[in-house]
Formats: structure tokens, C-alpha cells, sequence
């Protein structure tokens, strides 16, 4: 028998025909494979339907972020980021500005701060309705994907009256934002910030009692808060394991301070408690985002920074709370107009390490569960 | 690329501020003589900004420096390492001694940076003693022209302290590092991806191999002498069946 504790596995098992004479199966499911959110390949172990094991292949997606970022200067970075977690640009975007600006030691203006906020939180709120929507289909809820498409639309809409583009947003600058706010900007989020509260009570009806919803997520994907600590696991996965731990908390950033929100956290480390948490999560985002357009100061956008960016010597890491977890930019520059080392630490990489333990001895159904509730952009998992 | 840009910069007001800022940081990091030095600094100002305003005479070119002044000291508040001292510190200071090469701070961030025979204990005791569960990124940096070519930095997290460091080593080429996993279980993709990238080994990792690039590519794209074009032309030829991926 094949000893499926040992990682690579399955090339021992392939390589000597061991798991032909035993009841065990290798199933390969992806890289193309529908609820897999991209190009994951995950190796399954099987005995039955029981999977004792599973090794993820990933890296399909690699383009060299990272590479890319020394070759180029501060600002012509600034729009590779918005592609890593594509769903969430903006939050990519404000990590990466953070973290040069801290560089410069320059800091951006209350009133860029109060944009950002309310463009990261409306694409919180975005990226946690695309990944409900998906995560319901994965598991056989079909409606939710419509309703949560329908409203996560109105949201790209201020986005792109914004700014002129949708996903790829490239909103800020090192130093602030490019552009002001257009004419009614304020009113078109507020308008906003209505309509989508009932249709979160929508989400919540169609699946938070319903018993094959309940049934498909109920203990399934179980992480205890230890374990997550121990994989690095962060955001709504580590908080649904009870863990209160929100960076925008416990570390503030752009004057996120200023803000009264509350961290929602689960219970049970379950695929239905993360379900909670990030529904309770966009509630609270919407919160955030009520209290900063009403309170929007005037004042200048941008900071004072140099034309040509040239942070002196020195090396910081900065993160930020992005809808996937904690999502942190180090930075080392040698005092060049080119980063000498941008290393990005994604929150979906990460997160997406803890898989195996979570479905180890669950059914191969929980694994597309699993991925779902992991809520994995493989954008930002292979940079 | 930066000789382009330096003639172009210099007439621009942001300019002369700049060179400004590292005797005003310097003056920041010594505390005790900081009026002393900061008394300085007007001198070296007005040096640096004579050059752009050749026709003000040098008791003029002091004052348009002053107003400036008041700008630069908030600026250059972490320029310059900092001395971190704490109990803690102090603590892994009697404890090793001489493998703490540096405690300091930068911009408000704490890291250390260690001597790497020793890494790997003083990780487990800052995870066992000081509380830091959680281990946010392990990354490295290359340095070419550097003896020792490569940093390998751990970023550290604590829960219960809400305080986050930094570690930091450097090893030469060739050279291992003790793997963090039994430390931290997080360690097994983070030491993949240096070591697809970099081609640091980390002795203990139960599973090391590449992670993002495919297993027989050969070389390490992150460091600095594999060119942004380059590429594997065998393995893209066999694998893909064409010349180049570019």
C-alpha cells in the first residue's frame, strides 16, 4: 500500500503500480476544470470516495510579477499588481501604493485616503459577490450566481464612471489617487449602498437555512484555529475559525482608524461558518463605505511626490487586509527608479496551502467545496 | 536609465531637497547631539542648494533653505536604521552573543539580522518564548556583488502582541539554510518558491522541489543574472514544441 502521508506520492504509486493491487485510486482533477476558479491541478488520493490525500500542481499561470517589478519603475508597476488578484485590483492597487509610499515616507491626504477606502470596499464587497456566486454553483446553488452577478455590476459601473475601467482598475497613485471624484459620485455610491442591503437579505434567504446548502457546508473543510495560525491561513478562512483578527483592526492603514466596523468571526472553522463570515463581511464593508461618503473631507488628492520616484535605500513590508486575507508588498530599493526587489505575499497562495488538511478524509464532492470556500484567485496564487 | 535622469531632476525644487535629507537623517540618528548636528545641517543645505540658484549670494541661499527646513525633518524620520532595543533583544543578545549581527528598525519596522548557523534556533525561540505564531512570508533577496549573495528574510507576525519583525540572514551561493517547517507549517510553499526562484536549499523541507515553474526548468529566474527575456529554449522546445515562448 502506498504510504500517502509522504508528499509526491503519487509518482511512487504511478512509477511502481502500488495503488493498481489496493482499493486506492490517483484522480487527477484540473488544470481545466470548472471549479477549480482557473488553472488549479489538484492530485487526489482516493479510497473510494474518501480522499486520502491530495498534492496541488500550480503555477500555470505564472508570469513573473515579480521579475517583472525590477525591471520596471515604481509607476510603470503600479498597473501589474491590479493583475494578480483580478477580482479585487483595487485592494492590489492600495497595497502596492501603501508600500511604496512608506518607502518615500510620504503620506497620502485625507481625502485620497477616504477614496480609497470606499473604492477597496466596494470591491471587497464585489470580490466576496463573485465569490459567493461561484461558490453556490460549485456546490449546485444556481440563483445566487445571478443575483450576486446583477448587483456586483453596479458596483464595476461606479468603478468605471470612476476611473474607465472595471477589473483592471489601476486606481491609485504612489502618493494618492489620480482623479477626483466625478460629478455625483457620492450620490451614485450612496444609491448604491441602498439598494444592495436588502439584496444581501436576498443572498442570506436563498441559502443561509437551506438544507442542501446547510448539508453541502455543515462541517465541511473544518480548520481549527490552531492549524490555521500554524498554515498562515488569514483572512475570512482564519476568522471563521474564531480567530479576531482583521488587519484593518489590528494594524490601521489608510485611516481606516476613523471607521466604526465590526470584525465578524465564526465559530466552528467550517465551510458554513466562512460562508457567514464573509456575508456578515460585506455588511460591514457596506458600513464602512455609508460612514466615509458621508464624511468625505475636502482637500488635495495627491501628496507631494517627486516626479521621478527614487525611494531612498532601504527595504519595508507592508500589508494590507485584501478580501482574500492579508495580502503584504516587501519592497527593497537601492535608491534607483527601479525597485531592486518586489516580493508579493499572497493571501490565495497561502491560504490555498491549507487545502490538503482540509479535505483529508472528507468526500471528493467537499474538495470542490473546499476550493470554493477558500475563495482562491489563481492570478494572485501563481503571480 | 539614471544618468538620463539626473540632469533633468536637478533644476526641479524636489531635487535639491533630497540631498538634503541624509545629513538631516544622519542628525535624527544621533540622538544626543542631534542640536549640534541639525545646527550643521543649514550648511549642508545651503551647499546643496547653492548649485541650482548660482546667483544669490551664499547668505540669501541660507534663508530660501530655511523654509524648507521645517518640511525636512518630518521626512527623514526613518531614513536611516534605527537601534531596536527591547527585552527581547537584549535577551537573544546574551543568548548568542555575536550571531545577532544587527537589531534595528527602519521606517518604524523591527528586523534582526542573524548569522545563519543560528536561524533556525532563534526562529524556534521566537515562536516557542516570544510568541510570534505566525509566519507571514519567507522570502529572499540576491546581491551579485555581494560575498555573501543572498538575504533570506523571514517575516514574523504575533497575535498575541500585535507586532511583527523581521529576520534576516545572508548565505553564500551554494550554501543551505535550515527549512522552518517544523517550525511553522506554512514554510513548505514559502521555501518551494525560494527555492524555484532563487535555488536556495532549505535542509529538512520534506518536499523541496519547484512550485510555479515546471520541474525540469533549469535556472532561477529571481535572481539577478537571469535576464527578464531569458527562458529554458530546451525545455520550451520539447515541452511546447516551438522556439521560443517569447
Amino acid at each position: 500500500m502506498t504510504d500517502t502521508s509522504k508528499p509526491g506520492f503519487y509518482e511512487d504509486a504511478g512509477a511502481t503500480g502500488t495503488f493498481l493491487d489496493a482499493n486506492e485510486m490517483v484522480l487527477n482533477m484540473g488544470p481545466q476544470h470548472p471549479s477549480t476558479h482557473g488553472v488549479l491541478r489538484v492530485i487526489l488520493k482516493l479510497d473510494g470516495e474518501k480522499v486520502l490525500g491530495t498534492e496541488c500542481i500550480i503555477g500555470y499561470l505564472h508570469r513573473g510579477v515579480e521579475k517583472i517589478a525590477e525591471n520596471r519603475t515604481y509607476t510603470m508597476f503600479n498597473p501589474y499588481v491590479d493583475r494578480m488578484d483580478y477580482v479585487a485590483s483595487v485592494s492590489n492597487g492600495l497595497g502596492y501604493c501603501l508600500a511604496i509610499e512608506k518607502l518615500l515616507n510620504v503620506e497620502a491626504p485625507p481625502r485620497a485616503c477616504y477614496i480609497r477606502v470606499i473604492l477597496t470596499e466596494l470591491n471587497r464587497i464585489a470580490s466576496h459577490q463573485l465569490w459567493l456566486g461561484t461558490h453556490a454553483l460549485d456546490i449546485g446553488a444556481m440563483t445566487p450566481l445571478f443575483y450576486t452577478f446583477r448587483d456586483r455590476e453596479e458596483i464595476l459601473k461606479i468603478f468605471e464612471k470612476y476611473c474607465g475601467a472595471r477589473l483592471t482598475t489601476h486606481a491609485f497613485r504612489i502618493g494618492g489617487t489620480q482623479y477626483e471624484t466625478y460629478e455625483g459620485f457620492e450620490q451614485d455610491v450612496k444609491k448604491f449602498c441602498k439598494f444592495v442591503a436588502p439584496k444581501m437579505d436576498e443572498y442570506e434567504e436563498l441559502l443561509t437555512t437551506n438544507r442542501i446548502w446547510l448539508q453541502r457546508t455543515k462541517g465541511v473543510g473544518l480548520i481549527s484555529a490552531e492549524d490555521a495560525i500554524a498554515m498562515g491561513v488569514t483572512g475570512p478562512v482564519l476568522r471563521a475559525s474564531g480567530v479576531k483578527w482583521d488587519l484593518r483592526k489590528a494594524q490601521p492603514y489608510s485611516l481606516y482608524e476613523k471607521f466604526d466596523f465590526e470584525v465578524p468571526i465564526g465559530i466552528n472553522g467550517d465551510t458554513y461558518d466562512r460562508y457567514l463570515v464573509r456575508v456578515a463581511e460585506m455588511r460591514q464593508s457596506l458600513r464602512i463605505v455609508e460612514q466615509a461618503v458621508d464624511s468625505i473631507p475636502e482637500g488635495p488628492i495627491m501628496a507631494k511626490v517627486p516626479k521621478v520616484i527614487k525611494p531612498p535605500v532601504g527595504e519595508v513590508y507592508v500589508s494590507i487586509e485584501a478580501p482574500k486575507g492579508e495580502l503584504g508588498y516587501f519592497v527593497v530599493s537601492d535608491g534607483s527608479t527601479q525597485p531592486y526587489r518586489v516580493r508579493v505575499r499572497p493571501p490565495s497562495f497561502v491560504n490555498l496551502q491549507a487545502l490538503d488538511k482540509m479535505v483529508r478524509g472528507a468526500l471528493v464532492a467537499d474538495v470542490v467545496a473546499v476550493i470554493g470556500t477558500l475563495d482562491i484567485v489563481l492570478g494572485e496564487v501563481d503571480r | 536609465m539614471a544618468d538620463e535622469t539626473t540632469p533633468k531632476d536637478q533644476p526641479t525644487p524636489p531635487q535639491p531637497e533630497k540631498p538634503a535629507e541624509t545629513p538631516a537623517a544622519k542628525a535624527d540618528a544621533a540622538a544626543p547631539t542631534t542640536e549640534a548636528k541639525l545646527a550643521e545641517t543649514p550648511a549642508a543645505k545651503a551647499d546643496a542648494a547653492t548649485p541650482p540658484k548660482p546667483a544669490a549670494p551664499a547668505a540669501a541661499a541660507a534663508k530660501p533653505a530655511a523654509p524648507a527646513k521645517p518640511a525636512a525633518p518630518a521626512k527623514p524620520a526613518g531614513p536611516t536604521p534605527q537601534p531596536w532595543e527591547s527585552e527581547m533583544t537584549t535577551t537573544l543578545k546574551r543568548q548568542y552573543g555575536s550571531a545577532i549581527k544587527e537589531t534595528s528598525t527602519y521606517v518604524g519596522q523591527k528586523y534582526m539580522v542573524v548569522d545563519p548557523t543560528v536561524v533556525d534556533e532563534i526562529l524556534q525561540l521566537l515562536r516557542d518564548d516570544e510568541q510570534f505564531d505566525y509566519l507571514v512570508d519567507c522570502t529572499a533577496v540576491h546581491y551579485p556583488n555581494r560575498e555573501q549573495q543572498f538575504d533570506v528574510v523571514w517575516i514574523l507576525y504575533s497575535f498575541p502582541r500585535n507586532e511583527r519583525i523581521r529576520v534576516k540572514t545572508m548565505i553564500k551561493e551554494g550554501d543551505a539554510v535550515t527549512s522552518a517547517t517544523p517550525i511553522w507549517e506554512t514554510a513548505n510553499w514559502l521555501e518551494r518558491e525560494v527555492f524555484d526562484m532563487f535555488g536556495i536549499k532549505f535542509e529538512g523541507h520534506p518536499d523541496l522541489k519547484r512550485i510555479l515553474l515546471p520541474d525540469g526548468w533549469k535556472g532561477h529566474p529571481l535572481r539577478k543574472d537571469y535576464g527578464i527575456l531569458q527562458q529554458d529554449t530546451e525545455w520550451v522546445k520539447i515541452n511546447l514544441g516551438i522556439e521560443s515562448g517569447q
